[in-house]
C-alpha cells in the first residue's frame, strides 16, 4: 500500500578493533577470549597515579586505514576525554578524539558484481582512534545489583569510521560493509570479526518521501545491535517500512521529535525502541592533558601509502584484465583475501588458462576450504600442482569428465597431476580410436539413430553409456559430439 | 656536634659516606621526633613501619662494601598523593582511606633505587585541593611556628616535617602553589619545577596540566640534590620532557653571573606591610649582596591568573576524580543501605501515587555512585568537581574553559616577554604570613585568592621556588618567590643558594610543643 515513492537514507558508524600487539595506552596484550580480567594493568584499570602512553603501532594501523579510505590526514591531532560514568569505564572517561580527528573527508568505492546498483562512492566524514570500554554483564532489574565486569577489552584500540548519509539501500549498506571489511583485512588493520565484536555497526536511518507537496524527511533513527551484515540488511529494510508507516500515521518529520535509538531484534526480525543509557548526553569533551598532540608529516603519510600494497579494488580490475576472467569471478576470488588471490594468480600463470584456473579455484578449491574449514595456507595442493592440473585439462590431455576424480585423488595423496592420472589408469584416447568406436556404436544401434533423427537428442546418452563401458577413458562429451556428427553425415 | 635532626641532607650524606653516622641512627632520630611531635603537628598521615628495617639494610649494604651513593640511607618524607607500594596512599581523602597502590611513583622508585629511606606519608589538603591543609580528611597539619595557624597547603605536611626537623627533606606537589605556599608559611625552601621536568607517573592527579612534583628542603643545596635525583624523562609520562638533567648541586655552587632580576610593582603594593618590607629587604640582598641589577617588569594578565586557574584546575579535576566511583577500588557506600533506602523511597512514592517520580528514580547503580561520592569526598573536593563539571558543560565550555585556555596563553606570553628583559623575577609568595586555622574555611574565595602570586608559574609551566626571606614581628616566617624561564631550575637554585650564603632565615628553628596534649583524631575531620 505504498502510495509514495521514497528513498532510504543511511549513514553508518563502524567501530573496528585494531590488530595491535598491545592496548592503546598501556602495555597489556590486546587479545580476545582470555579469562576475564587477566589482561589488565594499573593504567587500563584506571588506578590513581597512572598515565596513558600512546601505542605507536595503533596509530600506524589507524593511519593505514585512513589513507586507504582516501582520507585527508591532519598534520596535528590530539586526544580528548569523553566523560561519563559506567562500571565498564574505570577512569570515568574514554580517551577519544573529538574536534580534531586524525583524518577526515575520505571515501570508499562500492559496486555490485550482480549489478543491482551501479558503482558509487560512499563518503567518509571522519576516521578517529579511541579506546574501547570493558564489557559488563549485569542485571539491574528488581533492585538486583549483580554486575560482572571484564576489563580485558578496556583500553584496546578502536577505529571509528563515520560515513556520510550516502547509502540508499540495504544492499548498498551490506556492500559497503563487505568492502570495508575486505579492505581492512587486506591491510591487516583488523580481523573485522563481528562475532568477537571486532567490527560493530550502528546505522543512522531515515527516509526521503516524495509527496505531491515536495520531499519530506522522516526523523533520524539510530539502529544498534546488528550482529551480522545480514542483520544490517534486514534491519534497514525493516526500518524503511516501519518509518514509512510511522510517517503515514503520525506525519512526523525530521526535527519534530528527538532522535530515537532502536535495537535490532534478530529473533523477532524487528527493531525495538532502546532505553537510552542513563548517563546524560553531555560528555563534557576536553583535551586530555595527560597526552601530547600527535604530529604527522607528509613523508610519514607517503610512507604509509607505499606500505599499503595492492588493494582489493585494484586487484579486481587487474586480474579481470590480466587473466580474462569475469567481474564476478574476480570478485569472488578477491573477496577471499590476499592468499587466495596469490594462489589463483599462480595457478593461472602455470596453467596458461585464466578462465579455467578461475573456475577451479573459485569452485572446487574454495568449496574444499569451506568444507574442511581450512585456510588457503592449509590447502594441501600447491598452486604449481593445481596449475599443472588445469593445464592438462586446457591441453585436452585430461577429459573434464574425469578431472574431478583426479582432483580428489590429488587432494588425498598430494600427487602431481600426471602421477594421479597414471594411478587412476586414465589414458587419453586418441582421435582415431574414438572415431572408430563411435562408428561401430552408430552402426550397431539403428534404433538410437532413428530416435536422434526424430529430434530426440537425449537418446545419444545410450551411445555414450556404451562407449564408457567399453573404454572408461573416453571423454563423454566428445563421444556425444562425434556420434551426432556421424548420424547427421549419414542423413545428408 | 649539632643534633642529627638539624643537619641538612647534604651533611647527612657526607657523614653516611664517611661512616661517621649510620642510616639506622639517623632514621631512628627522625622517627623518634615524629613520635614526639606528630600528634601536635599532624605532619604525617602514615609513618612507615619498615623505615628502620630499610635503614638497617642500607647500612648492611654499605658495610658489605657495596657501591652506594653518599645519600643512600638518608630518610625522606613523601606527600601522601605519591603512590607507594608498601604504604597507603590516601590523598588525605576518605575515598582512599585504605588504598594501597600496586606500584611506586617514578620519583619514589628513583629515590628508593638511590637508597633513600621513606619515613612516611605526609598530610595534605584532600586530593591536594586547598591552600591551608585544612581540607584533609585526617585533620589539618599545624604550623610549627604557631600551632593555631595553617602551615599552608596543599603540601602542608611535607613543609611542616622539614620545618620541624621531622625529616631532612621531603617531596610535595604543586598545582597552583602547593609547594611554595607551605614552604613560605613554614620557613623552608620549596621548588616547583618546570612542567615536564619531573615524571608525574604515580602522582595522583589533581589537575594534570598543572601538577608537578618538587622538593622541599631547608637549603638550596638539598633542594638541588633532591631535584637531581627525581628529574628526567620517563617513558611512562608522555608530558615528561626528554631533556638532560643538569648537575644542579655543582652548578649552584658556582659564582653567580651578573643577573638582571625583575620585580612587579603591583605585586608589592598588594602586600601586608610586614611582607612588603621583607620582600623589599630581600630585593636589597639580591642587588647589594648578589650584585643583581633590579628591573621593573609587567605581567599585565597576572590579575586574571586566579580566575583562569580556578576554571582550568577544577575542569581537569572533575574528570580526573571521576574514577572514584566506588566500583573498582577505594571507598564504596554501604550497598545494602543504599538499596534499602532506594526501595523505601520507591514504595513511599508508589503509595503516594506518584508514578512519574517512581519512573524517574535513580537506578541502583546511579544511587550507589551518588552515595559513594557524597560520602567519600569532602566539601572542597565536591565544590571543585562541581565547578569543573559546570565549566566543561555544553553551552558553557566556550565561555569558561576555552576562554581560560586563551587567557592561559596570554599569561604564558607575559612571562616570555618579561624574560626577554630579565633573567628571573623575584616577588612575594603570598600577601601575608600564615593565617589562622579556620580563618578562611568559611570563605572559599578568600582562600582561592591566597594563590594569587603562585598560580602564574603553573599556568605558564615555568619553574618557581619559595625561599625563606624573613619573619613577621610575631615570628612567622615569610617567603620570597623566584620565577624563571622554562628549565631554569639551576639558575633559580643558584640564586637561592647564594641568597642563603648571606642570610640565616633558613637555619632558624621553631619551638615545638610535644604532642600528648592533643590527640590527633582521625574522625575529627571536617565533612
Ligand atoms: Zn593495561
Amino acid at each position: 500500500m505504498s502510495e509514495h515513492r521514497y528513498e532510504l537514507v543511511v549513514g553508518l558508524e563502524v567501530h573496528v578493533q585494531l590488530l595491535t600487539q598491545t592496548k592503546l595506552f598501556c602495555g597489556c596484550r590486546n587479545q580476545f577470549g582470555a579469562p576475564p580480567n587477566t589482561l589488565t594493568c594499573p593504567v587500563c584499570l584506571g588506578l590513581p597515579g597512572t598515565l596513558p602512553v600512546m601505542n605507536q603501532q595503533a596509530f600506524q594501523l589507524a593511519l593505514k586505514a585512513a589513507v586507504a579510505l582516501n582520507c585527508e590526514i591532519a598534520p596535528v591531532t590530539k586526544w580528548d576525554r569523553k566523560n561519563y560514568f559506567y562500571p565498564d569505564l574505570p577512569k570515568g572517561y574514554q580517551i577519544s578524539q573529538y574536534d580534531l580527528p586524525f583524518s577526515r573527508n575520505g571515501y570508499l568505492e562500492i559496486s555490485d558484481p550482480r549489478g543491482r546498483f551501479g558503482p558509487k562512492r560512499v563518503g567518509i566524514i571522519r576516521v578517529h582512534l579511541e579506546e574501547d570500554a570493558g564489557k559488563s554483564l549485569h542485571d539491574e532489574t528488581a533492585g538486583q545489583a549483580d554486575s560482572r565486569i571484564d576489563l580485558n577489552r578496556a583500553g584496546t584500540p578502536l577505529l571509528e569510521i563515520v560515513t556520510r548519509p550516502d547509502i540508499r539501500s540495504p544492499e548498498e549498506a551490506k556492500a559497503f560493509l563487505t568492502e570495508l571489511k575486505l579492505l581492512l583485512t587486506y591491510l591487516e588493520v583488523s580481523d573485522c570479526n563481528m562475532q568477537e565484536g571486532s567490527l560493530r555497526v550502528d546505522a543512522n536511518v531515515n527516509l526521503h518521501i516524495h509527496t505531491p507537496e515536495g520531499t519530506v524527511a522522516t526523523p533520524i533513527v539510530e539502529v544498534k545491535n546488528m550482529n551480522s551484515f545480514r542483520a544490517v540488511e534486514r534491519a534497514l529494510a525493516y526500518e524503511a517500512q516501519r518509518q514509512y508507516h510511522q510517517w503515514l500515521s503520525t506525519g512526523h518529520r525530521l526535527g519534530q521529535v528527538p532522535k530515537q535509538t532502536r535495537g535490532w531484534d534478530d529473533q523477532a526480525q524487528i527493531t525495538r525502541p532502546q532505553r537510552q543509557k542513563e548517563e546524560s548526553s553531555d560528555y563534557r569533551y576536553f583535551p586530555d592533558p595527560d597526552l601530547v598532540p600527535v604530529t604527522v608529516s607528509p613523508e610519514q603519510i607517503e610512507q604509509v601509502r607505499q606500505s599499503l600494497g595492492e588493494l582489493p579494488a585494484t586487484i579486481r580490475e587487474r586480474i579481470q584484465k590480466q587473466y580474462g576472467i569475469t567481474p564476478y569471478d574476480a570478485d569472488v576470488i578477491v573477496s577471499q583475501g590476499r592468499a587466495v588471490v596469490e594462489y589463483f594468480e599462480k595457478v593461472a600463470q602455470v596453467s596458461g588458462n585464466g578462465k579455467q584456473a578461475a573456475n577451479w579455484v573459485q569452485r572446487d578449491v574454495l568449496r574444499t576450504l569451506k568444507e574442511r574449514q581450512w585456510t588457503m595456507e592449509q590447502f594441501p595442493l600447491s598452486a604449481e600442482q593445481l596449475g599443472q592440473f588445469v593445464a592438462r585439462i586446457a591441453q585436452g590431455r585430461l577429459a573434464s569428465s574425469r578431472a574431478r576424480e583426479v582432483f580428489d585423488h590429488m587432494l588425498r595423496t598430494q600427487q602431481d597431476v600426471d602421477t594421479a592420472i597414471e594411478a587412476l589408469g586414465i589414458q587419453t584416447v586418441d582421435e582415431d580410436t574414438l572415431q572408430e568406436l563411435c562408428r561401430r556404436l552408430v552402426e550397431a544401434n539403428p534404433k538410437v539413430v532413428q530416435q536422434v533423427r526424430q529430434g530426440k537428442t537425449k537418446a545419444l546418452g545410450a551411445l555414450v553409456g556404451q562407449a564408457k563401458r567399453e573404454n572408461p577413458n573416453v571423454d563423454p562429451r566428445r563421444v556425444q559430439e562425434i556420434c551426432r556428427q556421424l548420424i547427421e553425415q549419414a542423413e545428408a | 656536634m649539632a643534633p642529627i635532626w638539624k643537619a641538612s641532607a647534604w651533611e647527612l650524606s657526607q657523614q653516611l659516606a664517611q661512616g661517621t653516622l649510620s642510616s639506622e641512627e639517623i632514621t631512628r632520630e627522625f622517627l623518634q621526633r615524629i613520635e614526639q611531635y606528630n600528634d601536635s603537628l599532624g605532619a604525617f598521615i602514615h609513618v612507615n613501619p619498615q623505615a628502620l628495617e630499610q635503614a638497617r639494610q642500607v647500612d648492611q649494604r654499605r658495610r658489605r662494601g657495596e657501591e652506594l651513593p653518599p645519600w643512600a640511607g638518608v630518610p625522606i618524607a613523601l606527600k601522601d598523593n605519591l603512590c607507594t607500594s608498601d604504604q597507603p596512599t590516601t590523598c588525605a581523602s576518605r575515598m582512599l582511606q585504605d588504598y594501597i597502590s600496586p606500584f611506586d611513583a617514578t620519583v619514589v622508585k628513583r629515590l628508593r633505587s638511590q637508597g633513600l629511606v621513606v619515613l612516611g606519608k605526609t598530610n595534605l589538603d584532600e586530593f591536594a585541593m586547598g591552600s591551608s591543609n585544612e581540607t584533609s580528611f585526617f585533620g589539618p597539619a599545624r604550623n610549627p611556628w604557631a600551632e593555631d595557624r595553617s602551615p599552608g597547603g596543599s603540601s602542608g605536611g611535607s613543609a611542616v616535617a622539614v620545618a620541624s626537623g621531622l625529616a631532612p627533606w621531603s617531596l610535595g606537589s604543586d598545582t597552583g602553589g602547593s609547594i611554595r605556599l607551605p614552604a613560605a608559611f613554614c620557613g623552608v625552601l620549596g621548588l616547583k619545577p618546570t612542567y615536564g621536568r619531573v615524571s608525574r607517573w604515580g602522582l595522583v592527579a589533581f589537575a594534570s596540566s598543572l601538577d608537578q612534583i618538587g622538593p622541599l628542603a631547608r637549603s638550596a643545596l638539598d633542594a638541588a640534590l633532591l631535584l637531581e635525583l627525581i628529574a628526567g624523562p620517563d617513558e611512562r609520562d608522555s608530558t615528561c620532557v626528554n631533556q638532560p638533567v643538569p648537575r644542579y648541586c655543582q652548578v649552584i655552587q658556582q659564582p653567580l653571573p651578573k643577573l638582571r632580576i625583575g620585580w612587579v610593582p603591583e605585586q608589592l603594593e598588594a602586600l601586608e606591610p610586614e611582607v612588603q618590607q621583607a620582600v623589599q629587604q630581600a630585593l636589597k640582598v639580591l642587588r647589594q649582596q648578589l650584585g643583581a641589577e633590579l628591573r621593573e617588569v609587567r605581567l599585565p594578565h597576572a590579575r586574571f591568573a586566579v580566575a583562569t586557574y580556578y576554571i582550568i584546575a577544577p575542569s581537569e579535576a572533575s574528570s580526573n576524580l571521576a574514577r572514584y566511583d566506588g566500583i573498582h577500588f577505594g571507598y564504596r557506600a554501604n550497598e545494602q543501605e543504599v538499596l534499602a533506602a532506594l526501595r523505601q523511597e520507591a514504595q513511599r512514592l508508589a503509595q503516594a501515587g506518584d508514578h512519574q517520580a517512581v519512573q524517574e528514580l535513580d537506578s541502583p547503580l546511579v544511587r550507589l555512585y551518588r552515595a559513594t561520592r557524597s560520602q567519600g569526598f569532602g566539601t572542597e573536593v565536591k565544590r571543585r568537581i562541581m565547578l569543573g563539571t559546570y565549566a566543561l558543560s555544553a553551552g558553557y565550555y566556550d565561555q569558561y574553559y576555552l576562554k581560560a585556555l586563551k587567557v592561559r596563553r596570554l599569561i604564558r606570553q607575559d612571562y616570555l616577554d618579561a624574560f626577554e628583559q630579565v633573567d628571573l623575577i623575584a616577588g612575594p609568595v603570598a600577601s601575608s604570613a600564615a593565617f589562622a586555622l579556620g580563618e578562611k574555611t568559611q570563605d572559599p574565595l578568600s582562600m582561592y585568592l591566597v594563590d594569587l602570586f603562585t598560580v602564574g608559574a603553573n599556568l605558564a609551566g615555568i619553574p618557581a621556588l619559595s625561599l625563606p626571606c624573613g619573619f613577621t614581628g610575631e615570628g612567622l616566617p615569610l617567603g620570597l618567590q623566584l620565577q624563571g624561564p622554562l628549565f631554569s631550575e639551576a639558575l633559580l637554585l643558584q640564586v637561592a643558594h647564594h641568597f642563603q650564603l648571606h642570610t640565616d632565615y633558613h637555619i632558624r628553628w621553631p619551638q615545638l610543643t610535644e604532642g600528648n596534649q592533643r590527640t590527633h583524631d582521625r574522625n575529627g575531620c571536617q565533612q
